[in-house]
């Protein structure tokens, strides 16, 4: 039987198809079911001048800190228990990320809509009379061709399409030709940046056969079709510290500890070398002897 | 059972005034942000508004009414983010959001403190707080107020105030609703003249000079200004054998030594 092609990569291929100045949309929502395995392998990376497009966690913290960042779209950054992101604060304090913008998180959504559906823009109240409009400068506004029930014609802002080259997400279970379910509470908007980027890749918790992504799972939490999707990895505890429910919760303590590191330049460069120099084995490894130490 | 005779708290005059603020919305979905504002809105499903929709602050509504951050109770739809927005975009939802700063015409910052392009402070981002102003009903909670919250001018608009809706045309302005502010000093609208803010009460135990010293700019005062009500027994019951036994409310706004 002809079946769709295999589409199962590591992490270095992924960040392989990756390039200087690239859009990269990050799915997931603030400290929830991020794709940390791959944001810490751009970390790794020689990836500069990126445009960050993510409702932000420490993700953007992170990429921030690394000085990955040229653009940050975003809407809030928060790690939820921990509400200010300190790497994120940071930098946007020092003005190191030199181009921002701060959007409405629901302008964030009609933004990809309007990409995934090759639109250039679409209309929405989100903005209007806040300083969203002042400090985009570059958002316009687009007038109603029909008149309301007061004979006004208003006037929208014109939400401009986030194009992405690609996206970066992590789903619970996929089969290894991108077909993806959410098992937790909330899909986010990961099959929305999926069809706003050129390309979308995949990592997940477990690569299982397509038949088992539906056992004992309602078909409504295929979030992703293949057809969407150009890369598939399989990155266990990959949303770490983040949550991934129902396989894991976000993980406290850990998160505690990364927001105590900023604080103190020695303690920051402490973690970096504990915890970002190697690869993503190494990382879970001391995440383990982290957790072995304080119990 | 708690004594419902006992002193009553601050943070309980605050959750009845919370409370209130939701108490005519009818059927709409009543989404609190923060402690205070989830006590209030699931006092009054248990009270004033019985038809409120609420939510477990992740992804389902709520068919009872559980205590503070209880999960498990019976489930009757689903929210996740995307239909908040679809939700905010529809219009029948009240949300009560925090508030670093708020404004003389009821703006709201809760993005950065300073200069936006190198902010002294940078906070969360403006979240949905510019949406949800000009699409639903929106109140704002404030745990400790004083004249670095109450500002003359934000220093970012985040939720957009009566005021600068109506400046920015009848799309901002047509579904603009600043309901209530409560503080733990006292509950306002926006119902001052050019759209400013307005003191509606004090809470027992402070006065409307305590108010005006502790804001940063001209409030609108209209005559005798009363004193809001305090939680009879049923709500005190609630507020404290069923929604809040642990007294969560009290590490938001933390009991006053009564002045009374």
């Amino acid at each position: 039987m002809t079946r769709p092609r295999s589409k199962k990569m590591t992490i270095d291929e992924v960040v392989a198809q990756l390039s200087d100045g690239m859009t990269i949309g990050i799915g997931g929502w603030g400290p929830r079911r991020k794709p940390m395995a791959l944001v810490r392998a751009i970390l790794r990376s020689d990836l500069k001048d990126l445009t960050i497009v993510s409702w932000g966690g420490a993700d953007v913290g992170l990429l921030a800190e690394a000085g990955k960042i040229k653009k940050l779209v975003y809407a809030f950054v928060t790690m939820d228990t921990v509400p200010l992101e300190p790497n994120f604060q940071a930098a946007r304090q020092n003005r190191t990320i030199p181009e921002i913008c701060e959007w409405d998180e629901g302008m964030f959504q009609t933004g990809l809509k309007a990409a995934a559906e090759r639109l250039p823009f679409l209309p929405m109240r989100a903005g209007l009379g806040s300083d969203v409009l002042v400090n985009n400068p570059d958002l316009k506004l687009v007038a109603s061709p029909y008149a309301d029930e007061n004979g006004d014609l208003e006037e929208f802002v014109a939400v401009p399409a986030l194009k992405l080259d690609v996206a970066l997400v992590h789903l619970n279970r996929a089969d290894e030709h991108g077909n993806a379910t959410y098992l937790g509470p909330d899909p986010y908007f990961d099959d929305l940046f999926a069809m706003a980027a050129e390309k979308t890749f995949v990592s997940c918790e477990q690569i299982i056969d397509t038949a088992g992504l539906t056992t004992d799972v309602p078909v409504q939490r295929v979030l992703l079709n293949r057809m969407m999707v150009a890369g598939v990895v399989e990155t266990p505890n990959g949303a770490h510290f983040t949550n991934c429910v129902p396989d894991y919760e976000r993980d406290e303590k850990f998160q505690k500890h990364y927001a105590a590191s900023t604080k103190d330049p020695e303690a920051w460069a402490a973690f970096k070398e504990r915890f970002l120099s190697g690869d993503e084995a190494a990382y879970q490894a001391a995440v383990q002897a982290f957790h072995a130490e304080q119990a | 059972m708690t004594d419902v005779n006992s002193t009553i708290s601050r943070a309980e005059v605050c959750a009845a005034a919370i409370a209130d603020a939701f108490a005519e919305d009818g059927e709409i979905f009543g989404s609190p942000m923060g402690t205070l504002p989830m006590l209030g809105v699931r006092l009054a499903k248990l009270t004033s508004n019985p038809e409120l929709v609420i939510s477990d602050g992740e992804s389902l509504f709520l068919g009872g009414v559980p205590p503070l951050f209880a999960k498990g109770d019976v489930v009757e739809g689903f929210i996740p983010f995307r239909r908040v927005f679809d939700v905010v975009a529809y219009g029948k939802r009240h949300v009560m959001m925090g508030a670093t700063q708020v404004d003389k015409h009821g703006n709201q910052n809760i993005s950065a403190i300073g200069d936006f392009a190198q902010p002294q402070r940078q906070l969360l981002g403006s979240r949905g707080a510019p949406g949800n102003t000009v699409n639903n009903r929106t109140s704002y909670w404030v745990p400790k107020h004083s004249p670095r919250v109450f500002v003359e001018k934000v220093d970012i608009v985040s939720g957009v105030g009566p005021k600068a809706a109506k400046a920015a045309g009848p799309a901002a302005a047509k579904y603009n609703d600043i309901h209530r502010i409560v503080s733990n000093l006292g509950v306002f609208d926006m119902r001052g003249p050019d759209d400013t803010m307005r003191l509606l009460s004090v809470h027992p135990g402070v006065t409307v000079d305590d108010v005006v010293a502790a804001t940063g700019f001209a409030l609108h005062i209209e005559g005798d200004v009363p004193t809001t009500r305090e939680p009879d027994s049923t709500e005190l019951m609630i507020i404290r054998n069923v929604l809040d036994p642990k007294s969560i409310r009290d590490r938001e706004v933390p009991p006053v030594e009564a002045a009374k």
